[in-house]
């Protein structure tokens, strides 16, 4: 019975140049970042590009490589809503790396 | 007793989806993964808690970098390349990640082919995917070489912050180990594939659940995984 289920069905099927589209836009994502850097851009503009091609980077990954797009729900909620917690935990960190720099220059002089 | 198979997909598409769907997959006091095996599942699991650590890692990498006084080194200078003549920054970074792109793209047909019971492909394409990860590791132990031959150490460098090493050295060193395994798993479940152990039904290690090509997913999500971390290393260690 789960047999004959499973014959029709088994696994993640997809055709194959899913994967190669995703992998050649991989290609020319990770070529933006290292761009990014082989031209020296600064400031907010190189930040924010850096951040983007990473999200658009690991969002391709986990959606298609990974096939989180074709879960259920309550699976693809379960795994990345954690991480994306881990923000709250990047915030405190900011706060006390600041108050650090900040006591370091007080206490012992010269700062950056 | 009977062999349940719990990858079984035919019970997920008449329940409902959306917010209703994790209600009721979740408060139905049975599995909460419906149409996911527990393999997959506590790979997810694994995968998740192992977010958790690379996590720390990068935060702690963030929280010495913003607190140190000192000036943090250029990695753009730190990890260029001089080939024939000209210094190229970041170049050997950027093959690496090229080269563990192309084994996750590998990676994902052979767990395709995998389903589709092409047991010479994806044991094929499992064994390249093992090869971009063995050259990756290679370039990661040429990469250490250089820099520990320039002076890196986890306690200083010649450039700046004396942070840089630990971090360094502690993140990169997990990635590395992380692949590592990876290839030495992904050697283990080719071989399976090819002898075809999964078409024969034979049990043994990590073949326990007969006949399935399922196993070559769960490799394939965590070496996917090792390829995501190093999306995230890239971008906040060498590019920031």
């Amino acid at each position: 019975m789960a047999q004959a289920a499973v014959a029709h069905v088994e696994g993640q099927q997809h055709p194959i140049k899913l994967y190669l589209v995703v992998w050649g836009w991989l290609f020319v994502l990770s070529t933006g970042s290292y761009l990014v850097d082989y031209f020296g851009l600064h400031g907010h503009l190189r930040w924010s590009l850096i951040l983007l091609f990473m999200i658009l980077k690991a969002g391709l990954i986990v959606a298609v490589f990974m096939h989180m797009a074709w879960e259920r729900l309550a699976l693809m909620y379960a795994i990345l809503v954690p991480p994306v917690l881990v923000l709250v935990f990047v915030g405190i960190m900011v706060f006390e790396s600041n108050y650090t720099l900040f006591t370091r220059i007080i206490f012992f002089g010269a700062g950056p | 007793m009977t062999d349940t198979v719990l990858a079984d997909t035919g019970a997920a598409a008449t329940r409902p989806s959306g917010w209703r769907g994790i209600a009721a997959d979740w408060s139905s006091d049975q599995r909460a993964f419906k149409n996911v095996s527990w393999g997959k599942a506590m790979m997810w699991i694994f995968l998740l808690s192992d977010t958790f650590i690379f996590s720390c890692f990068l935060l702690s990498y963030m929280t010495v970098r913003m607190s140190t006084t000192v000036p943090w080194p250029n990695p753009s200078e730190v990890f260029a390349l001089t080939i024939g003549g000209t210094t190229i920054p970041l170049i050997l970074i950027a093959i690496m990640t090229f080269i563990l792109i192309s084994s996750s793209g590998t990676m994902a047909m052979a767990v395709n082919f995998g389903y589709r019971h092409d047991r010479v492909k994806s044991a094929a394409l499992m064994l390249v995917t093992a090869a971009f990860g063995a050259t990756f590791v290679g370039m990661q132990g040429f990469e250490w070489t250089k820099l520990i031959m320039e002076g890196v150490r986890p306690w200083g460098n010649p450039w700046g912050a004396d942070q840089f090493g630990s971090s360094f050295f502690m993140i990169t060193g997990f990635h590395g180990t992380h692949v590592t395994i990876g290839v030495i798993f992904l050697i283990i479940i080719s071989r399976k594939v090819l002898r075809g152990d999964f078409d024969r039904e034979a049990r043994g290690f990590f073949t326990s659940r007969k006949g399935h090509y399922e196993i070559v997913e769960i490799m394939g999500l965590y070496w996917h995984f090792v390829d995501l971390v190093w999306v995230f290393i890239f971008a906040l260690f060498y590019l920031w």
